[in-house]
């Protein structure tokens, strides 16, 4: 069903909407598809070139994210005017899943962010990166993240946002996984995507709780319907589990352990993924819940507390980082505790403050990792306690990393100052009576006077003091090119600080309405507010700041990394060990406990469990078997059944020390299967069941010579111990009882008036619409013919798989021997000097085998009869292939595997391969000429002589589907036959090898 | 009809899971197959028995329930013909690729 409604969808034209319909063409509309996709695109060109082109992987990313950029600064205009710009297409509309994209202003704020940084960290990884490494994978990479995330913020549909979420999650994986050679890269990235894919998980049913309450997953519907949501009784549950998506992404405590260790990245990727987009990705999505869910006490708590516990521990713990890129990991986790409990506050002014600072710590936090990233590269070490005194190597460096670093403590005339600001001024405001609130001024002022701390830490320690001492490399300025995406991002702190209404004030506005629409308040976004308290508490956080960095200067030093006394209690542990004991002593412990590594009873358990499955909701039901009449029973019939019976029961008694006996019952049972079709009115089946029947017991006929012998012993009945006795017992009712019930079943439906069904349908319409009067064959190849192409890529599949085991198999060597009748020969052979060895054999065969080397082109004949008729009267493709395969093997018994070899060309794989090809062509076919997949059309062409001969595009289909199983049949049935040729020559080989059996 | 062959059905499938349960490779090769003719029957009875009424219909004409036997359950059988062959296949040669390695022939590789 799927997939026929998928290949429904993509034969449908597309349906191309925009929400204004008197504009036939809304170019911003159609520009968001292209500011989503085209990052994709660019990442899938990127992959294909070679590895050593890094320079044209860059240069085809940097184009793209300029790209996005310009159509972001375009798109400002338009959005700040017309507010909301959307595009949709048609996706799966029967489960409201539609491709809609939409533009507000806080969608429109993070694309400019995500193309904006983007843009500078490609020119920034452009020469960070190494030419040793992949780096168009990098790129590639890069720009399938970039796409990710502004799918995400530009999506407006939520199950489409949650695909973007994912999407990121697994992305981010592969870019913190980049160095895979290094196991701290791969530890990292799978910690990662353990932690932000589980997020993504409660998030993708959170989001389907929402719309569940609101009835449809569109976000525009979602936004206005705020009151429901907050009021609805599944309000709690979709609140926990889209915090737990969002707070694992923007890595909040307790789920914030895993942002240090994914440093193991590239820097490009942490100031991209850490700065800009990933971490922010939860932010984003608080931000845009944040009018349908803030307010109620839960949002307040759950999100205050997360909040305020990051804030102070990531700042508390990134003063005692020894590794640069560590300390802007724990100060990053501090600066998004702080936006979350801006977020939590639910007050309206918080919320400008909280957007305004995604962007502030965007700016300054990226060009503080790409400042990281250029001391790395040029040093040759990223700790702290080996840096010193690089003022006056790296001059420029040096003040760039300053005025960022004062941003990132909140030092006025800086950006960062002023959301700090607005931040202390909420703090203080009273929101809700109750002990956290009151705490958060308090927390707000000590978080602020860390961040102070490390900031002072980062500068002071790496670029004052004495010269560094036996570094990696000599340290000087990087390449002109590398520092100005970092000059550009510290250009915008500086500008913002200074004047923010001017810069920056005009875009946050769009932003802020976007939210808060209607309840935008009052903000004002001046440097100087005069002397009050929120800059009383800047003024202590700073003066503490410098002085707590004094006095710990000399610990910090010398100590080892990690905070004092909670130095032990670390995420990492806890999470690994709760991994372990998850994924491996619980599994254990379940598999030990509750299963079995034993087939017998998994199989007895399947067979109960269906049993019982069947039996308890027809018993629940009332269920009575129809009343057992015996008149009008064909004697005939009754005496073809009992001989089938006979056959069943036989092949069950004898299969474990008469194999050949039990084949022989077996192959008698397909017999009466085979006859009840003819009977019953199924001559396809008939036919095709005679011919699989005749296959399969070659097949396993040439299988029985590997399995071991086994003698029937003369067991006395008081030798067979209670125990196998009662087993017997059970197995032999629970069968019988399955046996039983199958007969009731099927005497009761069978006895009963047919419902109305659709088969009707294929009746009315196999000559009208699929040009054959064999309804069966019609149905296969036309109706349900992407059924059979399903299916016979199955036995292709199959096929495969056999060939590829016996490529691998070394039988056991008890079998190795020839068979004791073709020993018995060849003695003969060898007593008789008139004789070559070998002779007896083809004496044995000599009368069968001149017969079946003739019955070559009768059976071709009778493929090609049962071929062409398929469409109207029974045969067909299978039917066709199995029978030519039929010949091929007769030639095999008749000559010999090597006797065939020399003088047909047999090339089953490529046969299965054009059977393949042709059938998906013939479906891409009328693709092409704008029908559903594998629509077909039919005539009938007149030759002379032969007469009518029906020419559907079926038979296309038909031939794909000969070509299939003829070569997956002559496959299987060679690649077994040539077990006898290549065993001996395997165990003559094998001793050489090692010098000793290697099977 | 439908008495026999549902009886027929019921001795096949029994055959077939008893021998699922055996300990021996060979045996459940053998007990599979018989439980595939059983559902196949099973299946193609799910049409109803119908003597002389095969689904192929006049040239140019429609065919109807009434006239001709059940299509859809046929079509459904022939398929699972074809997929019950390539299961047996496949079971054979895990069953001596299975004997090759171990050197047993007990399903689970041990006796």
């Amino acid at each position: 069903m799927c997939f026929a409604s998928l290949c429904f969808a993509l034969a449908e034209p597309p349906a191309w909407t925009t929400i204004r319909e008197e504009r036939p063409i809304d170019i911003a509309a159609l520009l968001l598809p292209v500011l989503v996709f085209a990052p994709l695109a660019g990442s899938i060109a990127a992959i294909c070139l070679p590895s050593r082109q890094g320079t044209e992987a860059a240069w085809l990313s940097g184009l793209v994210a300029f790209l996005c950029l310009g159509i972001s600064v375009f798109l400002y205009l338009q959005v700040s005017h017309r507010g909301v710009i959307t595009w949709q297409m048609d996706w799966i509309p029967q489960y409201g899943l539609n491709l809609k994209l939409r533009m507000d202003g806080l969608s429109w704020m993070f694309s400019g962010l995500i193309s904006a940084i983007g843009l500078l960290v490609v020119v920034y990884a452009r020469y960070y990166m190494s030419p040793s490494d992949p780096v168009p994978r990098f790129f590639s990479l890069f720009l399938a993240f970039m796409s990710a995330m502004l799918g995400l913020v530009l999506s407006g549909n939520l199950v489409l946002m949650a695909i973007f979420w994912e999407m990121t999650s697994i992305v981010s994986f592969l870019l913190i996984g980049y160095w895979y050679q290094n196991a701290q890269a791969r530890d990292g990235a799978r910690m990662a995507l353990t932690i932000t894919a589980t997020g993504g998980l409660c998030l993708l049913v959170g989001l389907m709780l929402i719309g569940h309450i609101v009835g449809s997953y569109d976000l525009d519907a979602v936004l206005a319907s705020g009151d429901a949501i907050r009021n609805h009784p599944l309000y709690l549950v979709a609140l926990i589990l889209i915090l737990a998506g969002a707070l694992t992404k923007s890595a909040q405590f307790p789920f914030h352990f895993w942002l240090p260790h994914a440093m193991a990245a590239p820097t490009p990727v942490s100031a991209f993924l850490h700065s800009a987009t990933l971490v922010k990705a939860g932010i984003f999505l608080l931000t845009r819940f944040w009018p349908v869910m803030a307010g109620t006490d839960a949002w307040f708590w759950l999100v205050g507390l997360a909040g305020l516990t990051t804030l102070l521990l990531g700042a508390y713990f990134a003063i005692f980082q020894h590794d640069l890129k560590g300390l802007l990991a724990y100060s990053t986790i501090s600066h998004l505790g702080l936006i979350t409990v801006l977020l939590s506050l639910g007050s309206p002014v918080a919320a400008v403050a909280a957007i305004f600072h995604t962007l502030n710590h965007a700016t300054f936090k990226a060009s503080l990792f790409m400042a990281a990233g250029i001391i790395d590269h040029e040093t040759g070490t990223r700790d702290i306690r080996r840096l010193s005194g690089l003022f006056r190597y790296m001059p420029h460096t040096a003040t760039l990393a300053m005025v960022a670093s004062a941003s990132m403590a909140g030092v006025p005339l800086l950006n960062g100052f002023l959301s700090k600001e607005m931040f202390f001024a909420e703090a203080i405001e009273t929101h809700k009576v109750n002990l956290l609130d009151t705490l958060t001024p308090y927390v707000a002022t000590l978080a602020s006077l860390f961040s102070v701390t490390y900031s002072v830490r980062f500068i002071h320690s790496v670029f004052f003091g004495p010269p560094p001492r036996d570094l990696p490399k000599i340290p000087h300025e990087p390449v002109r090119w590398m520092r100005l995406p970092v000059e550009f991002l510290v250009l915008a702190c500086l500008i913002v600080g200074v004047v923010p209404s001017l810069t920056i004030g005009p875009m946050l506005h769009t932003a802020v309405t976007a939210v808060l629409g209607a309840e935008t308040p009052y903000y004002s976004l001046a440097v100087w507010h005069g002397w009050n308290l929120p800059l009383f508490m800047s003024i202590i956080a700073l003066v503490g700041g410098v002085l707590l960095y004094v006095l710990m200067k000399p610990y910090l030093a010398n100590s080892v990394e990690g905070p004092p006394y909670i130095r032990r209690l670390e995420g990492q542990r806890i999470f690994e060990r709760v991994l372990v004991t998850l994924s491996w002593r619980w599994a254990r412990l379940i598999e030990a406990k509750a299963s079995t590594r034993r087939l017998q009873p998994q199989l007895r358990i399947l067979a109960a469990v269906s049993l019982l499955a069947a039996a308890v909701p027809l018993l629940h039901r009332g269920f009575q078997p129809a009343e057992i009449v015996l008149r009008g029973i064909d004697p005939a019939f009754a005496f073809v059944w009992l001989i089938g019976m006979a056959c069943a029961v036989g092949a069950a008694w004898q299969a474990k020390f008469h194999r050949l006996a039990a084949l022989v019952l077996l192959g008698g049972a397909g017999l009466i299967t085979c006859i009840t079709f003819v009977w019953l009115s199924a001559p396809d089946l008939a036919v095709t069941q005679l011919l699989v029947e005749i296959v399969t017991t070659v097949l396993i006929l040439l299988g029985l010579r590997w399995l071991p012998k086994r003698i029937e012993q003369a067991t006395k009945p008081e030798e067979m111990t209670f125990g196998v006795r009662l087993r017997r017992l059970r197995d032999f009712l629970v069968a019988v009882a399955c046996g039983l019930g199958l007969t009731l079943i099927s005497y009761t439906v069978m006895t009963r008036q047919m419902p109305g069904t659709i088969s009707s349908f294929f009746l009315e319409r196999a000559y009208s619409e699929g040009g054959g009067t064999n309804v069966v064959n019609v149905t296969l190849v036309d109706f349900r013919g992407f059924d059979t192409f399903g299916e016979i890529a199955v036995l292709c599949i199959v096929a495969l798989t056999v060939f590829a085991l016996l490529l691998r198999f070394r039988p056991a060597s008890e079998s190795l021997e020839k068979p004791e009748q073709q020993q018995v020969q060849n003695a003969y052979d060898d007593r008789h000097p008139d004789r070559a060895k070998g002779d007896s054999v083809s004496d044995y065969l000599f009368v069968p085998a001149i017969l079946m080397r003739w019955m070559f082109p009768v059976i071709g004949m009778l493929a090609a009869y049962l071929f062409f008729r398929g469409h109207d009267l029974p045969g067909g493709g299978f039917a066709a292939g199995i029978a030519m395969s039929i010949g091929f093997i007769l030639q095999y018994m008749a000559g010999g595997t090597r006797w065939v070899e020399e003088r047909l060309r047999i090339h089953p794989l490529r046969w299965m391969s054009i059977g393949l090809l042709v059938c998906s062509a013939t479906g891409l076919g009328s693709w092409a000429l704008g029908y559903p997949f594998l629509t077909s059309t039919s005539h009938y062409l007149h030759l002379p002589v032969i007469g009518d001969v029906p020419l559907a595009s079926a038979i296309l289909f038909d031939l794909g589907v000969f070509s299939l199983v003829l070569g997956a049949t002559v496959l299987i049935l060679i690649a077994l036959a040539h077990q006898s040729v290549r065993a001996p020559r395997a165990h003559i080989r094998a001793p050489r090898v090692g010098g000793k059996e290697v099977s | 009809m439908e008495l026999v062959l549902s009886a027929g059905i019921g001795v096949l499938a029994a055959s077939g899971i008893w021998l699922l349960f055996r300990p021996r490779t060979y045996q459940v090769v053998i007990g599979l197959s018989l439980l595939s003719y059983a559902v196949n029957l099973f299946i193609f009875g799910m049409g109803r028995l119908r003597v002389d009424a095969p689904p192929i219909i006049e040239k140019g004409g429609a065919g109807g329930l009434l006239t001709h036997s059940d299509p859809l359950p046929q079509a459904l059988v022939l398929t699972a013909i074809v997929i019950g062959f390539a299961m047996t296949a496949l079971f054979l040669v895990v069953l001596l690729a299975s004997r090759g390695f171990s050197g047993n022939d007990h399903v689970d590789g041990r006796e």
